[in-house]
């Protein structure tokens, strides 16, 4: 922490717009201390304009021609032989203002429209009124019927401050619920959260993996590493939730069952810690510290079913897109790769992307779920920026510099916007717009960075898991109770079976 | 390749800049059909160009047109009597234009005297040409969703005095009735020079 404190000292000595304490006044504070009206204070800042001068002339008047207070009267007291120009205290436009207007507005005659007809011409290239439009006929075919424009690009409005709809809904600045979670390794690396479509959140604590029921408020511990020193490195639940998949440092990647909370499966392909898992269905992908990525069929006995070589340093983001298309991963060696879901012709697995811009590691990495093919990935503390990308077209969509380590980003099914997990110095979640990219608001409250991000299955809670040994669930996605019925009418369709207890 | 070669030691000839600019409205009239969802996405491919990877389409009637379009441009830029070209899209259902992309071109006449070319390298005029392109991919970020299917036409301004050729008609400006306008990046072969805006229809309810 120490070389923060360094670096907060430094940039301030470097930043120029403070004064520095104790410094001889300079030279222009001397002359205005001589000169001036009223005696100037040593700690003016030098780009500071020197107000007194402006009290003394009038707001830019449309008098032509008066060239007046242009500039102030120069010093001829003691110290000049030479007129040492005072730039804070020229009024600047108010003398370009002057010089470039005329002196006699004209009349429009008949000769100046001409004239600036001409001129139209000249700038355009062509007097537009008398160009001709050509089209060619025959028009092309139409997209093929029933096509639908599936490029849901959400667009709002360009926001100037004062006409920007008033973000109306109330976010909570503390969090729902405070858990404890001792042992928690403080590792930017590893994947340690992550909530179930059944409503329970898996945390792991060193060596042992606990389920809290976000319903109950009960807490199971569902297993422990048998050798003290293998810790766990990541966790992902399946998609329906009765299986979790673990990463551990000992390169296994377990599966458990959590009904009978026994273990089903103890797959060893790598051969170093796994820090990030992935499900596409049946097909489970973990990264590894070597930078490999493997797919492992859980059905099958022979569960390596392909790797991915992609990365030459730890993979510590990995998402398969929503649609099972594609696999973004994020590696400390500040790439970021999107793995199609099948494999080219020579039987490899090749990127289709290759994304180099972050200049840190990409551990956060997350596919939006209304626009198709549209990934946000941050990178850690020598980027801190959050990019948002379009996978087929390979172009950077926006860009924004959080101005701080990003763990972890998470989109919003609720609303159009997505939240950022970050570090020093605030360790604060963002909450961002979507396309606008503008903050909605800011979580505070966890005293040391933020590792991990996780969301609860009917989107309105965000979970949070920090360096502090804490983990906080922050109820920003609420919906409208309108909007929250009619997906509840929605959702009762199918019914869910939450376990209740798991014996 | 060999023509290419010969263009970066010789510099930029009337001949070439047509040839830059025309390449480059075809490359952007592929873009802008691709990002506007007005074609399906299966229906385009990726190609390397200006050091960046840009979607053509694939569909042969679509490219035939665009090829047509594409080798008059070339055409009339040589001669120097194109002024603008425009890119309408409106919907089918209802006719409406929705959105206008306008490429404004200005022609250094002189160059048609000259025999001498100009001093600019291909890098530098490909660089411009990329920021452009990006440019156009980048406005999906806060162009108006187009929901209903939509079509769309070339329109090009001529002189006024250019014999219509076969297969040309002579159109309206198809202007969007209250419209927001954006100001795009411009290149120059320092012959011809490019200038774009997109103007989309104001939503009135954002």
């Amino acid at each position: 922490m120490a070389q923060f404190l360094f670096e907060a000292d430094l940039h301030g000595l470097l930043k120029l717009d403070t004064p520095i304490p104790n410094a001889p006044p300079a030279r222009w504070q001397r002359k205005a201390k001589e000169s001036g009206p009223g005696p100037s204070p040593v700690g003016v800042s030098p780009m500071k304009p020197v107000n007194r001068s402006h009290s003394s002339s009038k707001t830019p008047s449309k008098t032509p021609g008066k060239s007046g207070s242009k500039i102030q009267s120069t010093p001829t007291k003691a110290g000049g032989d030479r007129y040492i120009p005072n730039r804070s205290t020229m009024q600047m436009e108010m003398a370009n203002f002057l010089l470039t207007k005329e002196n006699d507005p004209a009349e429009e005659s008949p000769t100046k429209k001409e004239q600036q007809k001409a001129w139209a011409v000249n700038l355009n290239g062509f007097d537009v009124e008398e160009a001709k439009i050509l089209r060619l006929s025959g028009k092309p075919q139409n997209a093929p019927e029933g096509y639908q424009n599936n490029l849901k690009v959400l667009y709002s409005q360009k926001m100037t401050p004062g006409s920007s709809r008033k973000n109306s809904r109330y976010i909570p600045s503390m969090p729902d619920r405070i858990l404890d979670a001792p042992e928690i390794r403080n590792d930017y690396y590893l994947n340690l959260i992550d909530w179930s479509s059944q409503n329970f959140l898996a945390v792991a604590l060193d060596n042992s993996v606990y389920l809290w029921n976000h319903a109950s408020g009960e807490i199971i511990q569902l297993l422990q590493m048998e050798h003290p020193d293998v810790y766990i490195s990541s966790v992902s639940w399946i998609k329906e939730g009765n299986y979790l998949a673990v990463g551990t440092s000992s390169a296994e990647v377990q599966l458990w069952d959590i009904q009978q909370q026994k273990r089903l499966r103890n797959m060893t392909s790598h051969c170093a810690r796994v820090g990030t898992l992935s499900w596409n269905s049946y097909i489970l992908s973990s990264g590894a510290r070597t930078g490999h990525i493997h797919h492992h069929d859980v059905r099958v006995a022979e569960h390596h079913v392909a790797t991915l070589a992609g990365h030459t340093q730890e993979v510590c983001g990995l998402k398969w897109s929503l649609d099972g298309r594609y696999l973004a991963s994020g590696g400390n060696d500040n790439l970021v790769n999107v793995w199609p879901c099948t494999q080219g012709g020579g039987g490899d697995f090749a990127p289709v992307q290759t994304f180099t811009q972050h200049q840190g590691a990409v551990k956060a990495v997350a596919w939006c779920p209304w626009q198709m093919n549209v990934l946000a990935t941050g990178g850690g503390t020598s980027d801190r920026h959050i990019r948002i990308w379009n996978v087929c077209s390979g172009t950077c969509l926006s860009t924004v510099d959080a101005h701080s380590q990003v763990c972890s980003i998470l989109w919003s099914t609720n609303y159009k916007e997505f939240i950022s997990g970050h570090g020093f110095a605030q360790n604060q979640l963002v909450l961002w717009k979507y396309p606008t990219m503008t903050k909605v608001a800011e979580l505070q409250g966890h005293t040391a960075r933020i590792l991990n991000l996780t969301m609860s299955p009917d989107g309105t809670t965000v979970a949070s898991a920090a360096a502090d040994e804490t983990l906080r669930l922050w109820r920003c996605f609420e919906m409208d109770p309108v909007k929250k019925k009619e997906k509840e009418k929605a959702n009762s369709a199918k019914s869910s079976i939450i376990h209740q207890s798991i014996r | 390749q060999q023509q290419q070669l010969g263009r970066e030691h010789q510099g930029i000839t009337l001949r070439g800049s047509a040839e830059l600019v025309a390449e480059f409205f075809s490359y952007g009239i592929n873009s802008i059909l691709y990002q506007r969802g007005i074609y399906p996405p299966e229906t385009f491919t990726r190609v390397q160009k200006y050091g960046l990877t840009l979607l053509v389409t694939t569909d042969p009637e679509l490219a035939n047109y665009l090829n047509n379009v594409t080798e008059q441009m070339k055409e009339w830029l040589y001669k120097c009597i194109v002024q603008r070209l425009v890119v309408v899209i409106s919907s089918i259902e209802t006719s409406e234009v929705l959105e206008r992309w306008q490429f404004d071109i200005e022609c250094d006449k002189s160059a048609k005297d000259d025999n001498g070319p100009r001093e600019k390298s291909q890098k530098a005029i490909q660089d411009e040409i990329r920021s452009v392109i990006r440019q156009i991919t980048a406005t999906v970020t806060f162009l108006p969703l187009l929901e209903s299917a939509c079509a769309f036409d070339l329109l090009i301004y001529t002189d006024k005095d250019l014999a219509v050729p076969e297969k040309w008609e002579e159109s309206g400006p198809q202007f969007i009735a209250n419209s927001e306008e954006v100001r795009l990046r411009s290149f120059t072969t320092t012959i011809h020079k490019v200038n774009t805006t997109v103007a989309y229809k104001k939503d009135s309810v954002p």
